[in-house]
């Protein structure tokens, strides 16, 4: 039983439904793993001891029919889960404890998985290192003092790791994509209004889209599956027909056009990004697939767009942290001093600077210049991909400019942090999906990931390049339990 | 000050040597009638226990979402339609950001730059005409929750049972000159509201409030005057003090020399005077923009013409065909289409009063008797003590000649408890009208042999004395005989 956490979560589910493993076995195997890897820092809240309960209750009467039959899973801390603290990184939500489920998780536990705990990230998701949660930076299974990327830093780290089969992540500027690619690990940002929102702890609504994380394509698919739904609940919840992904997965990719923006060919990007990014687009080619080279003209301005209309949305949505209701609040002189005190006390550096930047863009005087603009910009950069769509069924690009940092490297200069954004950012403004995979290693040996993109509602053609191109990559992820005495 | 001239209802502010007009624009905040709120599923029951009706979502909890209330959305639309305004087909909620204690989300969901219901008008009837006062915009926003600041001297209480209910803002023109203008604008509003079934326009429980925009310009200027806002005044009566106050200040100020600061006061009720609450430095930057949680709001023109076939008849039409169908002077129909409630009345007795009916009776019985009663014993028409059929009854009692007038007030007074059934008073009392000429000039006779001097002295020319016949002919007859039938009989005889 020592290799269960070894298992993708494809064979768990396998294993599980020809009761050659019980979930107990699956989950006991997954809460050991994680027990010993503290150093990870991977959980803020773990639910292990209810976990095993529920695992128990699953194995004395199992539903095999389930997606999920008795999986273990700890899914990112921005998930509201009933009864179960939810934090959202930051020590403003530090005492928060939710009387009600998130959609996707309720989606999840209703195909039968369990919950271990929630995972570490980015304060409100706002970073790209996990190095703004309050409950401190997370370690990168590939490396010691190596971020895993962010804002589900904890999740890419916990999957990369091994202490969950799978999990979720938010992406609203890279969040899933970004880590998935630093920690060698897949992740996929459905098309906005694929996942509800209803119960996310809101970073940048227009952006906020969940996704699954995994350690391959097919897993990923059947989590897709699993947690997009239509939620009358969001109201920016879109009613399309949704595949059974895994199922309909497919490795034949022949014809397919795949395009280039050559716009991603950034200044300063290291060669060995590009020679990565060239390696990619012989991959795609060796599937049989067609590359074609396009243009997305207004890609330069998707980062400067994306750090208006993200704080700005940001800045109204962080404004119910006000110590009045709920959460953490600091004693004050008046209503006033305690909002002062409360909210600078609550959140961290980054977020404050996030709320100050969304404010001023908002601010009267200034939100033609900035957010008004921003929003036109937004609609150029949509209209880019709409156009490109017509000649391709997909696009290839770098899933980030570098590959995974060290801890602390990039902490004091936050637009150096931004541009790791750079490739990802887009994508969310857009609205479209993409999907980050593994695709090889870099000269420090630590993963790079190729990222996917395509049109709304395509995620089923993204995961079917993915899977083909997973096949002819044969990715293998480096980890050496370093963490693990 | 007060030195107020209102000649030809045209209200103006006199000093030594000018004369001032008053520039009134409203921003009425009326309650949608919605048995759930705006963008949730709570109850918006008035004068619940504190915090009962508060859904996550009206508390902000973190990951909430909005979700359109579609009812409150036609509730706006029916209201646009009776104020003769262009529906929107494509609005757009914004947020409006500012912290408050009971401010949950910390910010308030309103609509600014594309309202639901965009420009209308309303026809006010003054003692001099008609008026008619332009709508500037109506759109749904949330109403906030209540901070209760006297039941503990260290601590602030918040109820949230009011966040998120649906509020319309009704914003006029600047189309208004006088303080009773603002009253026959309120009423109307409130009517039109009441009509349609969109707000129950009751004042005393906050469902309907306006901040009052007040400027003065010398009589004859084009040019507005700087204004001032005063905020969240909620009866017509202290908008009229308020108004009337606030407009005398700022001419006092022009008359010193002085220039008027535009900026936001507050009404004192007890010292009937408006204060100053921020000027418009201090006015806050609400960084509006649109809400990413909600989508724009579309409506069909299906969607729109379903609601406008169903608008039942409005107070000016419902005037209109009074007038018509029914007689009456504007003067009367007025009185009786103001309220929705007086209206179903009276068109209830109208219907039972069946073919042989006499309308003026029925409007002078309702606006003379019953009003009375109904402010003595201080009730509303729709609990009036008289049903309409009975008040009906009565009518065409008087009407086919059953009883008198004087006999009918008092039958009516009867009718009070129990809303009896004025025949069957008749019946048991023997009321039923005396309109036997045999018997009432049997009657006169008699009288006339009684009063032989008083007789004589009427021929002779005194005839105030014709009236004492009268007099005495009805108290021998208990009351009952027909006045018409004495009054003919009696001339013939004396």
């Amino acid at each position: 039983m020592s290799d269960i956490t070894k298992q993708s979560l494809t064979e768990l589910v396998e294993n599980i439904k020809n009761k050659k493993i019980s979930s107990t076995d699956v989950t006991k195997g997954f809460i050991e793993r994680s027990e010993k890897s503290g150093e990870l820092n991977a959980y803020i809240t773990d639910d292990f001891s209810s976990a095993l309960d529920k695992a128990k209750k699953f194995d004395q009467k199992p539903n095999f029919n389930l997606k999920l039959p008795g999986i273990p899973m700890a899914v990112k801390d921005l998930f509201c889960t009933k009864n179960v603290k939810t934090t959202a990184g930051s020590k403003i939500l530090n005492n928060f404890v939710p009387t009600y489920e998130s959609t996707v998780t309720k989606n999840i536990w209703n195909e039968g998985a369990i919950l271990l705990g929630k995972l570490n990230c980015d304060e409100f998701a706002m970073g790209s290192s996990n190095e703004t949660s309050f409950f401190g930076n997370v370690q990168n299974p590939i490396d010691k003092n190596l971020v895993p990327g962010g804002s589900s830093g904890g999740s890419a780290s916990a999957v990369a790791g091994q202490l969950t089969p799978i999990t979720i992540g938010t992406d609203t500027g890279g969040s899933i994509r970004q880590p998935a690619s630093f920690t060698g690990t897949v992740g996929l940002k459905p098309t906005y209004g694929s996942c509800s929102r209803y119960g996310i702890v809101a970073f940048a609504s227009s952006l906020d889209q969940a996704g699954p994380m995994a350690q391959n394509v097919k897993d990923c698919a059947l989590l897709q599956e699993v947690i997009s739904s239509y939620d009358p609940k969001d109201s920016t919840s879109i009613d399309f027909k949704r595949n059974e992904y895994s199922k309909e997965l497919s490795n034949n990719i022949k014809g397919k056009k795949i395009g280039i923006p050559k716009e991603y060919r950034v200044d300063g990007m290291p060669k060995e990004i590009d020679d990565f990014w060239q390696k990619g687009i012989q991959y795609v080619k060796d599937c049989g697939a067609e590359t074609i080279d396009i243009s997305l003209p207004h890609t330069s301005y998707a980062l400067p767009t994306y750090y208006i209309v993200a704080p700005a949305e940001a800045s109204s949505n962080l404004a119910r942290y006000d110590g009045v209701k709920y959460g953490f609040r600091a004693r004050g002189e008046n209503l006033i001093d305690m909002y002062e005190k409360t909210r600078s006390e609550g959140f961290g550096a980054e977020v404050q600077r996030r709320i100050m930047i969304g404010t001023y863009v908002l601010s009267s005087g200034y939100y033609d210049a900035y957010y008004l603009k921003a929003q036109k910009v937004r609609k150029l950069i949509k209209n880019d991909f709409d156009e490109a769509y017509k000649k391709v069924d997909a696009i290839l690009t770098p899933s980030t400019p570098s590959s995974a940092f060290k801890i602390g490297e990039k902490t004091n200069d936050p637009v150096s942090m931004y541009l790791n954004d750079i490739f990802t950012v887009p994508v969310n403004l857009a609205g479209l999906p993409a999907i980050s995979i593994p695709a090889g290693h870099d000269s420090k040996g630590y993963p790079l990931g190729l990222q996917i993109i395509g049109k709304a509602f395509d995620e089923q053609n993204i995961l079917n390049i993915a899977f083909a191109m997973e096949e002819k990559i044969s990715f293998k992820n480096q980890i050496n339990d370093w963490w693990i005495k | 000050m007060d030195k107020v001239s209102k000649k030809n209802s045209e209200y103006l502010i006199n000093r030594k040597d000018n004369q001032y007009e008053v520039v009134i624009g409203l921003e009425v905040h009326a309650q949608v009638l919605s048995e759930s709120k705006l963008f949730s599923t709570s109850a918006t029951k008035f004068g619940a226990e504190p915090n009962t009706q508060v859904s996550l979502v009206d508390a902000a909890f973190p990951g909430m979402l909005p979700v359109i209330n579609e009812f409150c959305v036609k509730q706006a639309i029916k209201t646009g339609i009776g104020l003769n305004a262009k529906i929107n087909k494509r609005s757009v909620f914004d947020r409006k950001n500012y912290f408050y204690a009971d401010l949950p989300q910390g910010y308030q969901i309103s609509q600014f730059k594309d309202p639901i219901v965009g420009e209308g008008k309303v026809i006010l009837d003054m003692p001099d005409g008609q008026k008619e006062i332009g709508i500037e915009r109506l759109h749904l926003e949330q109403d906030a929750g209540k901070s209760i600041h006297d039941l503990d001297p260290q601590n602030t209480f918040v109820d949230l049972n009011r966040s998120g209910v649906a509020l319309m803002e009704i914003v006029s023109k600047p189309d208004l000159r006088s303080p009773d203008e603002v009253s026959a604008y309120i009423k109307k509003l409130r009517s039109i509201m009441r009509y349609l079934g969109t707000c129950d326009g009751n004042m005393q429980e906050g469902s309907l409030r306006a901040d009052v925009n007040v400027s003065v310009r010398t009589k004859g200027s084009k040019e507005f005057g700087t204004r001032c806002e005063i905020k969240n005044v909620n009866s017509i009566k202290f908008m009229q003090m308020a108004i009337e106050y606030e407009a005398n200040r700022q001419v006092d100020l022009i008359e010193e020399g002085k220039s008027i600061d535009q900026e936001t006061r507050l009404f004192d009720t007890k010292k009937n005077e408006t204060r100053s609450m921020r000027s418009k430095e201090d006015a806050h930057d609400y960084r509006y923009f649109p809400d990413p949680d909600l989508l724009p709001l579309e409506v069909s023109d299906e969607f729109v013409n379903e609601l406008k076939n169903n608008i039942p008849e409005l107070p000016d039409d419902k005037k209109k065909r009074f007038i018509d169908e029914f007689k009456l002077s504007p003067y009367e129909a007025n009185i009786l289409v103001s309220d929705i409630d007086t209206a179903k009345y009276f068109e209830e007795v109208v219907a039972k009063m069946g073919k042989n009916k006499d309308m003026k009776l029925a409007v002078n019985w309702i606006t003379g008797e019953l009003f009375a009663v109904l402010n003595n014993k201080n009730l509303e028409i729709s609990q009036s003590p008289v049903s309409a059929k009975n008040l009906a009854i009565l009518v065409n009692l008087i009407k086919n000649g059953t009883i008198s007038g004087k006999i009918a007030k008092t039958i009516f007074e009867l009718m009070l408890d129990g809303d009896k059934d004025p025949q069957k008073i008749v019946e048991e009392k023997g009321l039923k009208q005396q309109s036997d000429p045999k018997a009432i000039e049997i009657l006169i006779d008699k009288i006339i042999n009684d009063n032989r001097e008083k007789a004589i002295e009427y021929k002779q020319g005194k005839e105030k004395l014709f009236g004492f016949f009268v007099g005495q002919a009805m108290k021998a007859s208990g009351g009952k005989a027909n006045p018409q039938l004495i009054n003919e009989i009696l001339k013939k005889k004396l």
